[in-house]
């Protein structure tokens, strides 16, 4: 008998305290699967957001520092400024980088840090109750827009790869999806890619995982994975907007 | 080794590289921005880190991040910035990671003004930012005396794993004195730092954090933080003492350039007779309370200068403890009192005697 | 055969690996775990061929999977 599908040694044995059916376990997953195969652990520091991943520093066995709200990528700037060698990677949801750290994503994308994002995106807040976020859609009944979100108040939601990937700074960008198994394959590449990129001081690297979150939206799991590719996939198209070779704009 | 004369911020960066910090992360403000230029061209030269981050938000986070994954590092700002990096220090001082802050105070509140001013010191002593901490507090009253302290902030931060801020003002910064840098066989290496985030090859992980859920662990935090703060303010008290010998008619007490504003004060109110003294607080935090009340109990006032609308006299009258009254005399906008307004503000309160304690105006 | 092992208390009963299975190997247990959950459970062993969708779905990694000799995967992964 030998093994050909198990825990991978970058997680820990926890149980985690993410909802049932929360796509949180499966990013991960792949985060972790990829350390692995890459070879990158030791030598890895993980930044935690705060939002429902705030205690993610439980799950991975890498070292870990807790960044304020918004702030992961000024931290992993710092870190990676001063120890190069290190690899370093932010995992940050709605709130953390597309509201209060839209600044220090965009300004660390654009220096180009040798650092590697993962943004999950599950269109609303899941921490603090399910209030609306920057990237929930038109529509949208959150506990702060009870009657839909109203793009003439709010504005139309944020489609952050695309906004990066028209930063000229060399960086790899792609944005995935992990609500079915075939989704999650193609999702485990790219996020293995952003962490390869690092390994070889490429470039900065960012990977939006369109994510589910069955709890805030009020369905079950697989409702929440069919809600998503209904009404988040047409809106956030996936694939990989832009990597290194090439060059935004022109 | 020969003096060189050297503008207040400049020495400030050069102080800082001779004290073996070789990280820095700063966003440009007046009266400081010197600090992050002359920082741009030196620090490449002797294989140092220099990044003008995007604000002094992200900036508060990137020493964080620095300091946690074990380097020495060190911002300058000044006030408006030092208030954005307040929430910063706040989660430095709770995941008890060494940095050194450098405000170079300019007038408030809001936007204020580019002129020198001392209106942080509530903001600088009583934390900066949230939660129950204390930064250690070094205030240099010229260009010399800010270079010494910065080679101190550094050991100091470390030695207890705490923020260190060294306050200075606009005058500080700006100004061209002669300096002297220490010889380098005097500085002590830096600690070890076996808890800092460098890739967890053969042992267990390695967590920075603020973050305690549990009750019994954050009020552990907390204990552990005060017992530090406790040791600072037994052991690291630094203060300066000016013609205070026998009893005094009248102390003045006041730090910083203000401080040396004072001494000549102090020596004109000699010269005619007056028995004046100086006391002079250099760390800010912890307060020489015992020092300020025993020169005091030899006084017969206590007139308390600074540029702000009061804010040490607090402290001050804190330390006398009614030992005699205290009084006050502030300078804002950037207008800076001459020596001669200082003197003439002491026998104001000498021939005013009233019995009754005196705060604002006096 | 490929073996499929659940951890019955990681696993929270979110039901994904069941909808993920192509072969309708996996269904709900009705034995509740220690922390109130139903966990999923293997019904129907021999239909299994080992394509992984069970685990590569499950957001608890509760699902293990061994195979003896020889096994063809039918993507990378």
């Amino acid at each position: 008998m030998h093994v050909i599908f198990a825990k991978p040694e970058s997680l820990t044995d926890r149980t985690t305290h993410y909802c049932p059916g929360c796509t949180h376990g499966v990013i991960h997953r792949l985060v972790a699967e990829s350390l692995d195969e890459l070879g990158l652990r030791e030598r890895t520091v993980g930044i935690a957001p705060v939002g429902c991943a705030v205690l993610a520093y439980h799950y991975f066995n890498t070292d870990f520092q807790e960044a304020a709200h918004g702030r992961a990528a000024a931290m992993a700037t710092g870190s990676k400024r001063v120890r190069p060698d290190l690899i370093l990677f932010t995992y940050q949801g709605d709130g953390d980088l597309a509201s209060i750290g839209m600044g220090e994503t965009i300004h660390a994308c654009n220096r180009g840090e040798k650092i590697t994002t993962i943004f999950v995106n599950n269109a609303i807040y899941g921490m603090t109750g399910g209030q609306m976020a920057p990237t929930t859609m038109p529509g949208q009944i959150t506990t702060t827009t009870p009657f839909g979100r109203d793009v003439n108040d709010c504005g139309h939601p944020l489609r952050v790869a695309e906004i990066l990937s028209e930063i000229r700074t060399p960086g790899y960008i792609a944005r995935v999806a992990v609500h079915t198994p075939r989704h999650i394959i193609e999702a485990k590449r790219c996020i293995k890619q952003a962490f390869r990129y690092q390994a070889e001081g490429r470039c900065y690297s960012l990977v939006e995982c369109l994510s589910t979150c069955p709890t805030n939206w009020g369905l079950t799991p697989e409702e929440a994975g069919q809600w998503l590719e209904e009404n988040m996939i047409p809106y956030y198209p996936l694939g990989v907007k832009r990597t290194p070779e090439e060059t935004a704009g022109g | 080794m020969a003096k060189k004369l050297m503008k207040g911020n400049e020495a400030i960066g050069e102080a800082a590289i001779r004290a073996g910090c070789l990280n820095y992360f700063a966003y440009p403000i007046t009266p400081q921005s010197e600090v992050a230029e002359y920082l741009s061209r030196r620090l490449p030269e002797v294989g140092g880190v220099f990044l003008q981050g995007e604000s002094e938000i992200a900036v508060s986070y990137m020493l964080f991040g620095a300091a946690a994954s074990g380097a020495r590092v060190f911002t300058s700002s000044s006030s408006p910035g030092i208030s954005l990096m307040g929430e910063g220090m706040s989660y430095i001082a709770g995941a008890q990671l060494p940095v050194v802050f450098v405000n170079i105070v300019r007038g408030g509140p809001g936007l204020g003004g580019i002129l020198p001013a001392q209106s942080d010191y509530f903001q600088a002593t009583k934390g900066g930012g949230h939660g129950d901490y204390h930064l250690l507090v070094l205030a240099p009253q010229g260009v010399q005396e800010a270079v010494d302290l910065m080679i101190d902030a550094f050991p100091l931060a470390e030695k207890y794993t705490n923020p260190v801020l060294v306050i200075g003002d606009g005058m500080i910064g700006q100004m061209m004195e002669p300096v002297e840098f220490p010889d380098p066989e005097t500085i002590p290496p830096p600690l070890p730092r076996p808890w800092a985030t460098t890739g967890l090859k053969n042992r267990h992980q390695n967590l920075i954090r603020s973050l305690f859920l549990n009750p019994d662990e954050l009020e552990y935090n907390n204990q552990h933080i005060r017992a530090k703060c406790d040791a600072m303010e037994r052991d690291e008290v630094r203060y300066e003492s000016y013609r205070t010998d026998g009893r005094m008619d009248i102390l003045i007490a006041a730090y910083g350039t203000m401080a040396r504003i004072c001494k000549t004060a102090v020596d004109m109110l000699r010269e005619d007779g007056v028995k004046a003294g100086l006391v002079r607080p250099i760390t800010l935090y912890p307060f020489p309370m015992r020092e300020v009340h025993e020169a005091a109990t030899m006084a017969g006032e206590v007139l308390v200068v600074e540029l702000s609308t009061g804010q040490m006299v607090e402290d001050v009258d804190h330390a006398v403890r009614g030992a005699c009254d205290v009084h006050f005399f502030g300078k804002t906008g950037g207008n800076i009192p001459p020596p001669e307004d200082v003197a003439a503000e002491a026998r104001r309160v000498l021939g005013a005697r009233t019995g009754r304690r005196a705060g604002r105006k006096g | 055969m490929p073996q499929v092992t659940i951890d019955k208390e990681r696993c929270k009963g979110c039901e994904l690996c069941t909808r993920a299975c192509p072969q309708s190997v996996l269904g709900m247990s009705r034995d509740i775990n220690t922390k109130g959950y139903f966990p999923a459970a293997v019904e129907h062993a021999p239909r299994c061929i080992g394509c992984r969708m069970c685990a590569i779905m499950c957001p608890d990694v509760a699902i293990k999977i061994s195979v003896h000799g020889v096994h063809y995967s039918l993507f990378p992964y």
